[in-house]
Parts: C-alpha cells; structure tokens; sequence
C-alpha cells in the first residue's frame, strides 16, 4: 500500500527528493534541530542526575534547604518546572516552524495547479 | 457503602449515555479509531491525561509514597518528565506520516508486511500486559471498597463496561470516557491536597516537618537497620543495586511512554500537528500538576493517617526490639516490622500480613493493609465516607478509561495492522474492517478478564513496569530510527524490535519482580520460586541500549535502497504535514 496520495494532489518519488533537498526544507529542519537537539540531551542529562545524585550521593541529597525541605525534594519538584519550561521554549518556537512549513505546503500545492 | 455504589452507579449511567451518543456516529474506520480525527488538541489533552494516569499511578504512587516517603515521588517525576520525549520527537511526526497504529509509521518505509506484524505483536504485548495488570488492580480495589462485589464479578464487571464503550461507541466514547475521568481524577485530587494542607494551616513547612517525624528503616549494606524519615531518600531503593536500579527505572520511564501504543493513537484523534503539540502541551499540564499533588496524597496518607491505620509504628517496633531475647528475634524472622511494609510494597501483602503476625506474637502492633488503599483511607480520613465513595468512583472511573483506551490501542492494531494490512493485503472495505476490530475488541476483552481472573493470585505488579520496559526497548528505538536514520532499513527494524522485546522480557522474568522465594503460606506468589538472577527490578537500563544495538547492527549488515529512498517522503511529510491524513 503505498501511501503517496494526498488529499489534493500527487506528489511523485523524485518530487519528494527534490522537496527534501530544497534550501526551504533544509533550513526548516537545521532550524528544528537547533532547538530539538540541544534541548533533548538537556532534559535527559538534567533528568537523570536526580538518580544519580539520589542514588550515590544520599548525603549532599539530604541536606536540608528551608525547615526540612532538603534538596532532594527541591530537585525533584524543580524536574516539574524543568519539563514545563522547555515545554514553553519549543511551543514558541514551534510557530516558526509552522510558518516554514505551511510556505513549503504552499509552494508544493501551486505548483501542483 | 452504599454511597460508593451509588456514585459507581451514576458514573456508570453518564458513561454509558456518552457511549450511546457516540455509537451514532461511529460507523467508518476511521471514526472507530481515531473518532474521526474530530477532537479538539485541549480535549486530546485531557483524554491523554485520563488514558495515562491508570489506576498504578492514582492509587500506586500514593501508596508508595504513603509507605516509602520519598522514593515513591521519584516515580511521579519520571511520568511527567516522559512527556518532553512525545512532544519534542515523537508526537507531530507520528500524526503526519500514520493513519490508525504506530505500526503505520514504522511500516511507512520499511514495507515489508514482516514490520507490522512484528509492531503489531508489540503493540500486542504491551498493551495486554497493561490491561492484565489494571484489570487485577480492578478486582481488588472494587472488592475492597464494595464488599458486596466479589473479585470475579468486579473482573466481569469492568471487562464488560470497558467492551461495551469500545465496541459500541469506539474512539469516540473512549474519549469522552477519559476527559471524564481526568475532570473526576484532577478534581478529586486538588480537594484532597487542600484539605491535607487545611490540616497543616496551610503552612508547607509545618507539613514537611510532619512528614520527617514519620520514619522507616532499611538494611544496609552491612546489614544493620538504618532508620530514615520520609523526606530522605532511599526507603525503597537502597543497598548494593538500589542506586542502579533507580536510573534503570528512569530509563524505561522517560523512554517507555513514548513507546506506549495506546497513548500514542491518541494524537490520530485530533485534526493536525498542531493539534496534537497542543495536546501534549494540555497533557503536560495536567500530568504535572497531579503528579506535583502526589506529594500531598502520599506524605498526606503517611502523616494523617499513618500511625493509625497504614502506617507501621517502626519506631515502637525498634524500641521494642532492644528488649526482645535472641530466641524471640530468631522465632519472628528478626524484629524487623519494616520487612512486612517492604514486603507489602512490592505488590505481596499476604507476605507482609505474615510478617506482621508473627510480630504480633511478640506484643507488636504492625497494622499492614493493602497500600492501594492509601489514598481511599486518606479521603476518609478528611472528608469521611462522601469523600471516600468520591475517591473510590474516581479509581473506578480511572480504571475504566485507561483499559478502554488499551482494548481500542489492541483491537486496531490486529484489524488495521494484521488483518487488513497483512492478511488481507491492503483489500478490506470500510465495513468489514470496523466490523474485525469490533470482534477483536470482544475477543481481546474476553481473554483479559480469564487471564485476570486465572492470575489474581500472582503477584502481577511487574506487568506496569513490564509494559513500560518493553514500550522502552522494543517500540521506541523503531520509532526514533525510522524518523531519523536513513540507512535505516526492514532487517534493522525487526531486529531491533525482537531484541528489545525479548531482552525486556527475559530480563524482568529473572529479574526479583518475578523471582523470589515465598513462605508456603503466601496467598500472593512470585511466579518462578527461586532466587533472582538479574538484581535489578528494571530491565531498562540493559535492554533499551539492547534494542537499539539489535537495530543498528542489522541494518549495517543489510542494504535497502528503497527505505533510504524513501526517507525523503517521510521525513519532509513528517516535518510539513504535507499529505497528512485528514
């Protein structure tokens, strides 16, 4: 089942070749990565140093912060707002990205008329 | 009681008007699937909420916290943080380039009718292991709150409700059914931290303070008792592998989620890209501020009601050992009440109520119930029975919504992936297609609720974390390669995808989840009665980097030209829309 049929248009195998090395999709895409890179060893790297400190460095994790919220907690609960603030970033950003691609879009269907 | 099953009762009446509403406008394949792609990306959210959020984590994670303090939060931090996975990977291009299943993107190059068999088996797996384990969860929680009901009628009960929403009223009731649920579950849970704090004047330090003056112990490596407050971590995760299997545990977590079938056909229901970032982002939204009022469920249930009902008098217990002959401490297995709450913990109460009985015989209180009922015994601590019946409707609902939504992620993925695609060859109509689903609905229900039944004395906690490690090993690495790589090709997909299911599997079954040795008296049993093999509980940190090695190393030693060809029709649709279904 091949599944190049859109709803408006046919889009054939050396058209789509073309599309992906067009200069208005690479730049779509380096514009992509220079978010979506970044942003994933991030979240993984800050993610898992709350296990790793937990695991292997109880007694920094235990130091208590305000009253006894240590700082075990704080990490934890600050994971929360981590998730949310990226969360923002890429949603901001993510208008961009439809702009570029809705321009592809287009380009793509005028010259299918 | 009564109030509990009249709430059940109106929530069954609410649900099943949606579900007639609903059965009127479910007719094609895809309005069966994907509800006609007509939710909106705010709806979506809350229905990925409600899909999500099983009875594991409602009840599960209050349980935990209530019983190992700190720990059980490192749970809840995994669930949200999975999110950044699904939205900044794998959602949007998932709803550009597929139709129905997840077995529609990896199939999307890599043609071979070999590749959604393979995913569809996945997608197989995991989601019946999930639903074995809610639907165990099922029996004894209505049992527990209801009496009346036996564990085999609840079983019968919710397997029926669940197949009546799905085959009847499709995606479309499955949906609806889930934003109710989330309302009731988010709802519940914010009147429920108020009042834990209304008991603190609303002070957060005063809470805190409450919470370290709750204790438990843990063996060390050494073998002594080191006592802990509930603010520290490593109540549950201690000694020579707790560290390694805590990271290993992540992994699947922030990896897992985005591998889960039934979470993920849940961005076809909405209308674009756009719809489903959007959806993430209300899924965020929700998902997070619950999981950050985990700590007034839990700490709350420790605190509140700990002492009295829940908790163990550890700091008693211990006092009282000092004064305890070494024949008394070798009579009760050691004086050691917090053996019985671990015990308890991990999804064996039958150990943990031994334990405490032949502490008993030593003149030691040590009250261990089902750690379910943590957060049921919490709302009846505030807000006596009303709120208890509230909260006992909301984990009924919860369970509800979540194996509705794995009936509908299993019933597409045999009708759209094997039977039509595979056995068919691409040539079903409309009708038959709608009318296979509806009967692998039926089949798929049918088989859950004797496979419940048959394992309700099995210790079938593991399941969850089974589900997420094979989603992890097996799902994700497909996901990400066929999205990503160009060289990627058939070979690599079914090897990657073979070895991340085979190695999760055969890790978690030799793993402590399934092997252990239990006293013959245990009503609850480990599976395989032997001592473990594999230390960690979580396979994840081995059988992830497995599936993905599997996968590179195939497709090295294998060339495809047309899945490299293909990849620039993909990966442009992926990244524009451009042909997406609408």
């Amino acid at each position: 089942m091949t599944v190049t049929e859109g709803p408006h248009h046919h889009v054939t195998g050396e058209e789509w070749q073309r599309l992906e090395t067009s200069p208005e999709f690479r730049r779509l895409l380096a514009e992509k990565r220079r978010f979506v890179l970044p942003a994933t060893i991030f979240f993984v790297v800050y993610y898992f140093a709350l296990p790793v400190l937990v695991g292997y460095f109880p007694a920094l994790m235990e130091r208590r912060v305000v009253g006894r919220i240590n700082i075990a907690y704080l990490f934890a609960l600050s994971q929360f707002f981590m998730a949310w603030t990226l969360m923002y970033l890429y949603v901001v950003r993510a208008r961009r990205y439809d702009a570029m691609a809705a321009s592809i879009v287009d380009q793509v269907r005028r010259q299918a008329r | 009681m009564t109030t509990s099953l009249l709430m059940f009762l109106v929530f069954i009446a609410i649900t099943l008007g949606i579900t007639y509403w609903a059965s009127r406008r479910t007719r094609t394949a895809a309005e069966f699937y994907s509800a006609g792609r007509t939710i909106t990306g705010f709806q979506n959210g809350w229905a990925v909420a409600g899909d999500y959020m099983s009875a594991a984590s409602f009840l599960g994670i209050a349980g935990l916290i209530a019983f190992s303090g700190y720990d059980g939060f490192l749970y809840s931090v995994g669930w949200l943080v999975a999110y950044l996975t699904v939205l900044l990977i794998v959602a949007e291009p998932l709803r550009n380039t597929g139709k129905f299943t997840m077995a529609d993107v990896l199939a999307f190059r890599l043609q071979h009718r070999s590749v959604r068999t393979v995913a569809a088996c996945s997608t197989l797996t995991v989601s019946l292991f999930y639903m074995i384990a809610q639907m165990v969860g099922a029996g004894s929680l209505v049992n527990l709150l209801i009496p009346q009901v036996s564990f085999n009628a609840a079983i019968v009960i919710v397997g029926v409700l669940m197949l009546v929403y799905v085959i009847f009223g499709g995606m479309l009731a499955t949906t609806w059914v889930q934003i109710i649920k989330a309302v009731l579950l988010m709802a519940g849970t914010i009147l429920l931290s108020i009042l834990v704090l209304s008991r603190f004047g609303f002070s957060i330090l005063d809470f805190f303070e409450a919470v370290s003056a709750v204790t438990g112990s843990v063996k060390d490596a050494a073998g002594n008792l080191v006592v802990k407050d509930f603010t520290q971590p490593g109540l549950r995760y201690n000694g020579t592998w707790g560290a390694l299997d805590l990271i290993s545990l992540g992994v699947a977590l922030i990896f897992g989620t985005a591998g889960l079938p039934h979470i993920l056909i849940r961005f076809y229901t909405v209308p674009s890209a756009q719809q489903a970032r959007q959806s993430v982002v209300w899924a965020m939204i929700l998902i997070g501020s619950f999981y950050i009022m985990t700590t007034f469920l839990g700490f709350g249930a420790a605190t509140l009601v700990g002492n009295r009902q829940i908790g163990v008098r550890v700091k008693d217990v211990m006092a009282g050992c000092a004064t305890l002959t070494s024949e008394q401490l070798a009579a009760s297995g050691g004086c050691d009440a917090t053996m019985a709450v671990a015990a308890a913990t991990a999804g064996n109460p039958a150990r943990g109520a031994e334990l405490a009985a032949q502490l008993a015989e030593h003149g030691y209180v040590v009250p261990v119930t089902n750690t379910n009922l943590a957060a049921p015994l919490l709302a009846e601590e505030l807000g006596g029975e009303i709120m208890l019946s509230f909260v006992a409707a909301i984990a009924f609902a919860t369970i509800l919504a979540v194996v509705a939504g794995l009936t509908i992620a299993s019933s597409s993925a045999f009708a759209h992936d094997i039977w039509l695609n595979v056995v068919r060859r691409g040539r079903g109509d409309e009708r038959e297609q709608v009318r296979v689903a509806r009967i692998t609905a039926a089949v798929i229900g049918a088989v859950s609720i004797v496979l419940a039944i048959a394992l309700k004395s099995l210790n079938v906690a593991f399941l969850v974390g089974l589900a997420f490690a094979v989603a992890a090993s097996a799902n994700v690495p497909s996901i990400v390669l066929t999205l990503f790589w160009r060289r990627f090709n058939s070979t690599g997909m079914i090897a990657g995808m073979v070895t991340g299911l085979v190695s999760s599997l055969a890790l978690i079954a030799l793993s402590p989840a399934v092997m252990g040795v239990d006293a013959p008296t245990a009503a609850v049993r480990h599976l395989i009665q032997a001592p473990a093999i594999f230390p960690l509980e979580n396979p994840g940190i081995l059988s992830v980097p497995l599936g993905f090695l599997g996968a590179w190393l195939a497709t090295m030693a294998s060339r495809d030209t047309s899945s490299e060809e293909k990849y620039a029709e993909l990966t442009v649709r992926a990244n524009t829309g451009l042909g997406a279904e609408v």
